[in-house]
């Protein structure tokens, strides 16, 4: 059974206009708007903006990084690019960049909604996230070097402004809060008549389990900043211990919102994967109980084990006993969804649009993040490779191997739906294919030179890990071109891609039976529902 | 949210037991009982913020969702004292 | 041209508003969506209770001597006030839920004039503290006085700045027997700054 374009209802007036919540135009339209599908777009262009801003301070890292030595750019200066690379891809990218952007977008869709429960809290919340870039933006005068964990002794220190970049990230993590809050009320209040739990999408799941940790764990790295400010500010000594306090104190309330925020960053994207295998498989999606409710699981069971962070920290031995134990069950929620995507292929009749190729793509690199992972939370495997090399790729499997290629498989799959235009599939699988040798050039020769003690972090290192570092920069500027080649394409598609149907992959959730682009208020009557969205081949849950 | 709160009658006596609470706490703060002073004060207090949320923030009359949001982060709270804990009194 | 969201943009927003939720889901929505937010807050002072814990196990003596240098009749009046203050505000609540905007006004204006007292209060106390030479940084438990009560005060401060603006609402007529929602979610935030406190109390000026 193949797909047909052009299939799907519309439920549209006549006069409804052809751009829909595109139509109208002007700068206050965009900037006090209310409307969700507008938000999520802003929130877009700014964190991808910030994906390109952070790729350029990769590039020059691995560019300096060729050479063993103090060459192209002095020590200082590379602890600020590394700092900056962190900071900016985590806290203005990759932790928004599916919630707030493609969440915002597609929540109310999903759920049969107009839009979210608190709209102008909403566009509060995108507001307070640009007043939280100004402000770090302006800290950049005097450019953090401390790493984007900014560990105190250092970071009370350091003549850098930590201050007033504590204030900009308690500023972004109040976005954070807000939108969290926003989407957990909106997906209790709004659905859809019909729509009962067990008849949501999957991705709604999993922005629900996001929305639970962003709530909870958020607040804790406002207060973790806001006392790392007072400290330089009035020198209270939580964490200095010449005043009684406790630097390890600093790293268990940073890494308690920090262990949760990396299933920010992933459930969102392993919510996107499961929209995508079903539809490019023409299967139902198969465990959805399960892949339900071990969204749930991961979110409360990654709030336990943040100490795996700091084995080599000066921990308890204690401690380090009962957090390795804990990390070791984060695993199994985690695997489930992987066989159950796998298991949802089995017997499919599966097209490679470039959707899948992004899902697919996914599920290989996020597994083998993954497994490292486990290796980690072993407690004599990660005093071998803390703080090299193995970590730096073990987390780039996971964030860009899966957040990234989650979030790129989502814009593909929603770009018609957004934008009313298709993409080039050719420039999508040239980009694709280009990225996808890119990042493993690149990262698993990471994985080699961590295992063999190259520290992360250091500007200088041994000159027999040259070759290797050599490799790795090679592969990323293959990546980087791949990226540049898939922008390119999103560019061409936005003024020159052909209309895009409403349905054009012939998926069944409520938002591919809205037009392409939707209209300001989503349906024209609130549909009721009778069914989940994943009856692909006529088959029951 | 129900339209029916507590009537102004319950909202003073709730007011009446939290100052009685208030005056017995500063009391007992001046006896020495050793450990027993902590776990005390924070008993008082802890039926004085029951009271307050119960009547005041009237979760008496809410259903069992509002329980489980307000109920949550006291969870979330423990766990980080403990995962604390965990290390520092085991140093 | 940037001339400011124009009449077409806000009466747009107006339209979004008005045709979103029916009044009986917007309620509770409301209600779900404040007690999230005061989650969150439980979570930020958190933070810092769980240092508190943690210092005090490792500096018994240090808390006994410092905390009698508080004080504990300041700290008990400010208890009484903030507990009166929650009383006001529960009984404004009632007041409007019976669409007796006057008597809401009255028991808001008390309220904030309660929570004024607070701030002076505790402004009193910190200058007595600086005069003696403890302030922020002297040692870890002035630090945590300070940093749990400065904070305190902060979301103090804010909760006037929020119940001031739903007395001047008030006044211009927002409120009525059948819609005072913001007025219900003021005051939780309200109550919950009470209670941050009657843990806050024991934990710095009563318990060594």
């Amino acid at each position: 059974m193949g797909k047909h374009h052009g299939e799907g209802e519309r439920t549209l007036n006549d006069d409804t206009p052809a751009r829909g919540y595109l139509e109208e135009r002007g700068f206050w339209s965009w900037a006090y708007t209310l409307d969700h599908k507008r938000i999520g777009v802003m929130y877009l262009y700014t964190t991808l903006f910030f994906f390109l801003l952070g790729g350029v301070f990769a590039l020059l890292m691995r560019i300096k990084l060729m050479f063993p030595g103090e060459q192209v750019v002095s020590n200082h200066t590379y602890n600020v690019l590394f700092t900056m690379h962190g900071a900016l891809m985590i806290f203005l990218f990759i932790i928004p960049a599916i919630p707030s952007g493609l969440g915002n977008f597609f929540i109310p869709l999903h759920i049969g909604a107009r839009d979210v429960a608190f709209p102008r809290l909403n566009l509060m919340s995108y507001w307070i996230f640009v007043a939280g870039i100004v402000v770090i933006l302006v800290s950049l005068v005097r450019p953090m070097d401390t790493g984007w964990t900014f560990y105190t002794p250092y970071s009370a220190k350091t003549s850098a402004d930590v201050t007033l970049l504590s204030f900009g990230i308690f500023l972004i993590g109040m976005s954070s809060i807000l939108t969290g809050l926003n989407f957990l009320v909106t997906i209790h209040k709004l659905r859809a008549p019909g729509m009962t739990w067990h008849r949501m999408p999957l991705f709604i799941w999993s922005m629900y389990a996001t929305s639970i940790i962003q709530v909870l764990a958020t607040p804790v790295v406002g207060i973790t900043f806001l006392l790392l400010a007072m400290e330089r500010l009035f020198g209270v000594g939580f964490f200095d211990p010449a005043k009684g306090g406790d630097p390890i104190l600093f790293q268990h309330f940073f890494w308690f919102y920090s262990h949760p925020v990396v299933y920010v960053m992933i459930l969102p994207a392993m919510g996107v994967i499961s929209e995508i295998v079903p539809v490019f498989s023409r299967k139902p999606i198969f465990g959805y109980n399960a892949i339900a409710y071990s969204s749930l699981a991961i979110a409360v069971f990654g709030f336990f084990v943040w100490g795996h962070h700091m084995f080599v920290s000066g921990m308890s031995g204690t401690a380090a006993i009962i957090f390795s134990l804990l990390t070791f069950s984060v695993a199994i929620p985690t695997s489930v969804k992987v066989f159950n995507w796998i298991a949802t292929m089995y017997k499919g009749s599966i097209t490679f649009e470039s959707p899948m190729l992004y899902a697919l793509t996914f599920i290989f690199l996020f597994v083998v993040g993954g497994l490292t992972g486990m290796f980690l939370g072993a407690l004599g495997a990660d005093i071998h490779v803390h703080d090299t090399y193995f970590i730096v790729a073990h987390f780039h499997y996971t964030m860009m191997g899966g957040t990234v290629m989650g979030l790129l498989a989502g814009l593909h799959f929603w770009f018609p739906k957004m934008t009313g235009k298709m993409l080039s599939e050719k420039m999508a699988r040239t980009a694709w294919l280009l990225m996808f040798l890119g990042f493993n050039v690149t990262f698993l020769t990471q994985f080699l030179l961590g295992f063999e003690g190259m520290p992360r972090r250091y500007a200088e290192y041994p000159p027999q890990f040259q070759a290797l570092n050599i490799v790795s920069t090679i592969g990323s500027w293959i990546l980087a071109t791949g990226i540049l080649i898939m922008f390119a394409n999103f560019v061409r598609g936005l003024f020159r891609g052909e209309p895009a149907p409403p349905n054009p992959w012939n998926a069944l959730s409520l938002d591919w039976k809205t037009g392409s682009p939707p209209p300001t208020e989503n349906f024209r009557e609130i549909p009721t529902v009778s069914d989940w969205p994943y009856g692909y081949a006529g088959r029951r849950p | 949210m129900k339209e029916h709160g507590s009537g102004t009658g319950t909202y003073i006596l709730v007011c009446a037991a939290l100052l009685v609470l208030t005056v017995i706490t500063v009391a007992v703060s001046y006896v020495h009982l050793g450990t027993m002073n902590v776990v005390v004060a924070l008993l008082i207090a802890s039926v004085k913020a029951s009271l307050v949320a119960l009547f005041f923030m009237h979760l008496r009359y809410e259903s069992g969702l509002v329980w489980g949001f307000a109920l949550t982060p006291l969870f979330f709270l423990v766990l980080i004292i403990a995962g604390t804990l965990s290390d520092t009194l085991f140093r | 041209m940037m001339s400011g969201p124009g009449a077409h943009e806000k009466a747009g927003i107006a339209a979004h508003e008005a045709s979103h939720m029916d009044p009986a889901t917007a309620r509770e929505a409301a209600t779900l969506g404040i007690w999230t937010f005061l989650a969150t807050e439980v979570l930020l002072f958190g933070g810092l209770f769980t240092a508190y814990v943690i210092f005090r196990i490792r500096y018994p003596e240090m808390f006994y001597e410092d905390h009698l240098k508080l004080n504990r009749v300041l700290g008990a009046v400010n208890t009484v006030v903030l507990i009166c203050s929650s009383l006001t505000v529960a009984l404004g609540i009632a007041a409007i839920r019976r669409g007796k905007v006057g008597l809401l006004r009255l028991y808001l204006f008390l309220t904030l004039l309660l929570a004024g007292t607070f701030l002076g209060i505790k402004y009193v106390e910190y200058t007595e503290k600086f005069h003696h030479g403890l302030h922020p940084g002297t040692d870890i438990f002035f630090s945590l006085y300070f940093a749990l009560t400065g904070l305190h005060g902060i979301h103090v401060l804010a909760g006037m700045v929020v119940l001031g603006t739903v007395l001047f609402l008030a006044g211009r007529g927002k409120y009525s027997e059948g819609y005072h929602t913001p007025v219900e979610i003021s005051g939780l935030y309200w109550h919950f700054v009470d209670l941050v406190w009657i843990y806050l109390f024991p934990l710095l000026y009563l318990v060594g």
